[in-house]
């Protein structure tokens, strides 16, 4: 990325909040950073052909161990979030090692974690008694207002300048990795595992350390999500509905750009949005119904998605 | 602990009749991936909508259960057919992970028509079945029914597959979808008739559970994943191996929900896959290549 404009567009971003803060554009700004940051870390290994469809998964892991470790054992966020993003990250190592260890790839990869995610919803629908269910359950307000201790702000611009900080850390990451040497081995690993692990590629060890990365990133996006939202449900934060919504964004915006998923959230979240508002609740399901045949319609015919659509036809030589 | 064998015994047996249908249910989704090379995401949408089909013809509608019953499968086979022409043979030749989404997107349109259409409410049947009575044990006859015809469409499907020309056409192309195509074989029509095989064996499903489950818009949530780990251990497309997983998971599931809560059951399930993967990780069945 050049140095200038991202300076500028960060700047930008930055200073958005104190000129405009309108509650609901910003609400929905936070979201749309919260959810870029989620689809960021789904591409993060996604793009080398790990279709991960158990994001859901660590994203409600993340959420709810963080809401849990604060309302039964009076565990501030601070520690909260570390304890979640590892129990994300070794839900993920147990999941993930056997996987490719065996090499269960492609198809079987996909429809092992897609289980996964299932499975995940279906524990915090019977630990009723502890998540609330499909209820949903809401972290306990720390003495009415903000607080630092108990990570919870009232103030929209906070959680705006918190959830652009990790964004930017997101994009970072996914920077970090693309110019490191285990893009080369994924790379490798993607076209053929058998060549790559001839040439000196620890096949298992290099997909594992990107899927525990993602997990943990993903898994940080679900506290986040808690932390902004304090109302989680199952169905909103896990389940394959979300898994399949991360890759549907990331698939929109553009697997191999740095910046696609997060150009999916901003294409993808209003949408949701409009849908939910302009069908209201008279006509339950319609939003999901249109969002749907979108899917279908935008792999059938922009597979490359739309950022990367717009970058290919900028530079004639297709990029990944 | 006499009563409590009484009760383990009990929930054996149930495993068995759930295993019965577990594996027509894995058959299906098999056989597309099998011949096709594409996993239906959506299968136990369309198995949704066949449990709503028998609901409406059966206590809206009044048919006679086998009719019901019969056009219920021939309707999940047209949509097996119209989710192949539609979705599935525009993406034929891209990649996996898009025949993946575009199949997820079916999901969530399919769930949000079924919410449009028959709205959230839990619907059943009504038909109350008599329980049948050994040694203490109760097993309901909605079960074995199940268990039954579950085992006969399997056969069907197995004669069909072994004595007749498509049949044998359909597993050429599963072993080699090149050279058939070289052989003179059509695949694209054998695509639709498998797809319409795979749909019609999702019908047979939806009939078979809507004798003993409520049906909801959601409620192919609660059997997808399970059907989806039964393929991966019986080893896709191999189907002695999802037919043997079927019944292990539905003792699992029968036996551990015995214990604790049925969604404990697929909990159980799942580490069971895990530790499964280690000990046989080509699947149960599979030819070591």
């Amino acid at each position: 990325m050049r140095r200038g404009p991202a300076l500028l567009g960060g700047a930008a971003l930055i200073a958005l909040p104190f000129v405009y803060a309108a509650p609901y554009p910003l609400h929905i700004a936070v979201l749309i950073l919260i959810w870029s940051f989620a689809y960021t870390s789904w591409s993060v290994m996604g793009r080398f052909g790990l279709t991960s469809l158990g994001h859901g998964g660590f994203m409600g892991i993340g959420a709810y161990v963080t809401a849990l470790a604060w309302n039964r054992g009076g565990v501030s966020p601070w520690l909260g979030i570390p304890l979640a993003l590892g129990a994300g990250g070794l839900l993920a190592l147990i999941v993930a090692y056997p996987c490719f260890r065996f090499r269960i790839t492609g198809h079987y990869f996909a429809l092992v974690t897609l289980a996964l995610s299932g499975i995940v919803l279906q524990v915090i629908t019977a630990t009723r008694d502890y998540t609330g269910g499909s209820l949903g359950y809401t972290p306990e307000r720390y003495r009415g207002g903000s607080s630092l201790y108990a990570l919870q702000f009232s103030g929209k611009t906070t959680w705006y300048l918190i959830a652009l900080g990790v964004w930017a850390v997101g994009i970072w990451i996914w920077h970090r990795v693309d110019r490191s040497m285990l893009r080369y081995a994924l790379e490798a690993i993607a076209e053929d595992e058998d060549a790559a692990a001839a040439t000196g590629v620890h096949v298992t060890a290099e997909k594992l350390k990107i899927t525990v990365l993602s997990a943990v990133m993903t898994a940080l996006a679900g506290s986040l999500y808690c932390q902004y939202q304090m109302f989680i449900s199952p169905d909103t934060v896990s389940g394959i509905a979300v898994s399949l919504q991360m890759v549907f964004a990331v698939v929109v915006g553009g697997i191999y750009v740095a910046l696609g998923p997060t150009v999916g959230a901003i294409i993808t979240i209003p949408l949701a949005e409009v849908l939910r508002i302009s069908f209201g609740t008279r006509a339950v399901g319609w939003d999901n119904l249109v969002y749907g045949v979108l899917l279908v319609l935008f792999i059938v015919f922009l597979p490359r998605g739309i950022l990367g659509s717009v970058l290919a036809l900028r530079r004639p030589r297709p990029a990944g | 602990m006499g009563v409590f064998d009484i009760y383990l015994l009990e929930a054996l047996i149930n495993g068995v009749l759930l295993g019965g249908v577990l594996a027509l249910l894995s058959l299906g989704l098999n056989l597309v991936f099998g011949v096709i090379d594409v996993v239906w995401i959506c299968y136990a949408e369309l198995i949704m909508l066949g449990m709503y089909a028998m609901y409406f013809l059966a206590s809206v509608y009044h048919a006679p259960l086998l009719l019901a019953a019969a056009l219920s499968i021939a309707a999940v086979g047209v949509l097996g057919v119209l989710l192949h022409v539609l979705v599935i043979a525009p993406l034929l030749g891209a990649a996996p992970i898009n025949q993946l989404l575009a199949t997820g997107g079916v999901l969530f349109f399919l769930q949000s028509a079924a919410t449009i259409l028959f709205g959230i409410e839990f619907k059943n049947l009504g038909l109350r079945l008599p329980v049948l009575k050994v040694a203490g044990m109760f097993i309901s006859y909605s079960r074995l029914l199940a268990f039954a015809a579950a085992l006969i469409g399997m056969v069907l499907v197995y004669l069909f597959l072994s004595r007749t020309y498509t049949g044998a056409a359909i597993r050429a192309i599963a072993q080699d979808r090149q050279i058939m195509t070289l052989m003179g074989v059509d695949s694209r029509r054998i695509y639709v008739i498998t797809s319409a095989l795979g749909g019609g064996l999702a019908g047979l499903a939806a009939c078979l559970l809507v004798l003993q489950y409520d049906v909801h818009p959601f409620v192919g949530l609660s059997f997808g994943p399970i059907t989806f780990l039964i393929c991966v251990l019986g080893g896709l497309g191999n189907f002695l191996g999802g037919f043997v997983a079927a019944f292990v998971f539905a003792e699992i599931i029968s036996v551990g929900g015995l214990y604790l809560d049925l969604e404990w059951g697929y909990v159980f399930a799942f580490a069971f896959f895990i530790a499964m993967m280690f000990v046989r990780p080509q699947g149960l069945l599979a030819r070591r290549s």
